[in-house]
């Protein structure tokens, strides 16, 4: 294993221990968020992403390159239709099972093995949206 | 309204923080979830648009990640856990009809939870927080109604 996958394998668990520690890895709990009983999802979404902030936009500016070379690029897209649309189709799934992408690949590593439907389902949808983009 | 806390969100949300950032500083990545299908599927579909150069050259990467999200979830798991090892009462029908939402609506907003919630809004990414005030509106209407219908949890 190289260097940078070395890393993101380590970033990797600290995101899934944190994902688990931070229940989202139960659907029940982010379901609870959604029909507003728990609204502590705010915490963990505006937490990891403040972090983050800090990283990209702090540490980054004094480090100029990563430490295993090339260059900071910070995540900006584009505001078109199909942004706005996919969010409307990814916000109908989520609420519909409480899981999104990463917290439902973690999920696996408590054991919740019903939620391999769910990623199977993903790459499936994965597969249609890129198969009627082609 | 945190019926829970706010310790467990808090404290969890800072070690996904702390992982994407040490991500982010030495490798110049954004660890992301949603763009792993599609880079996952380019090992299986020999289709020229899974082949493309950008999804060949990040597979290898995102597949590490996925596998560290398990990792660490199972290290939680068997540590810290109260509760242990756990499985969903979500019934199937539903994981698997939002699964295919989830997975098609994702690539096609191209980003996700993490993507447009952690990553984009980290970067002060406008995009991103049209984004995600649209996925999360949609998602909290969408589960009143399916709670509104009688269904559980």
């Amino acid at each position: 294993m190289n260097k940078r996958n070395i890393v993101v394998l380590l970033g990797g668990i600290l995101f899934g221990f944190g994902l688990s520690y931070s229940g989202m890895t139960k659907q029940e709990i982010v379901l609870s968020f959604l029909q507003l009983e728990d609204l502590g999802l705010i915490f963990v979404l505006g937490g990891a992403a403040l972090v983050a902030a800090f990283a990209i936009n702090v540490l980054a500016k004094y480090q100029k390159k990563p430490v295993l070379g090339g260059e900071f690029k910070p995540r900006r897209r584009i505001l078109s239709w199909n942004i706005i649309i996919g969010a409307v189709i990814f916000g109908v799934g989520w609420g519909i099972s409480g899981q999104c992408p990463g917290s439902a690949v973690a999920s696996l590593g408590t054991g919740n093995l019903p939620v391999l439907v769910g990623i199977a389902a993903m790459f499936i949808g994965a597969y249609i949206r890129e198969f009627l983009d082609s | 309204m945190f019926p829970l806390g706010i310790e467990p969100y808090l404290v969890g949300g800072i070690i996904i923080g702390v992982g994407v950032g040490l991500i982010y500083l030495l490798t110049g990545l954004h660890a992301t979830q949603s763009s792993f299908f599609t880079t996952t599927l380019s090992w299986f579909s020999k289709r020229k648009h899974f082949q493309k150069e950008a999804n060949v050259k990040e597979r290898s990467w995102r597949l590490t990640l996925a596998t560290g999200l398990v990792i660490g979830a199972l290290i939680y798991t068997l540590t810290l856990s109260p509760t242990g090892f756990w499985t969903t009462s979500v019934q199937v029908w539903r994981l698997f009809l939002g699964g295919l939402l989830v997975g098609f609506g994702t690539r096609l907003s191209r980003g996700c939870t993490s993507g447009h919630g952690i990553s984009g809004l980290a970067s002060l990414s406008k995009t991103s927080l049209y984004a995600v005030i649209v996925f999360m509106g949609v998602a909290i209407v969408t589960a009143n109604i399916v709670q509104m219908l009688g269904v559980a949890p």
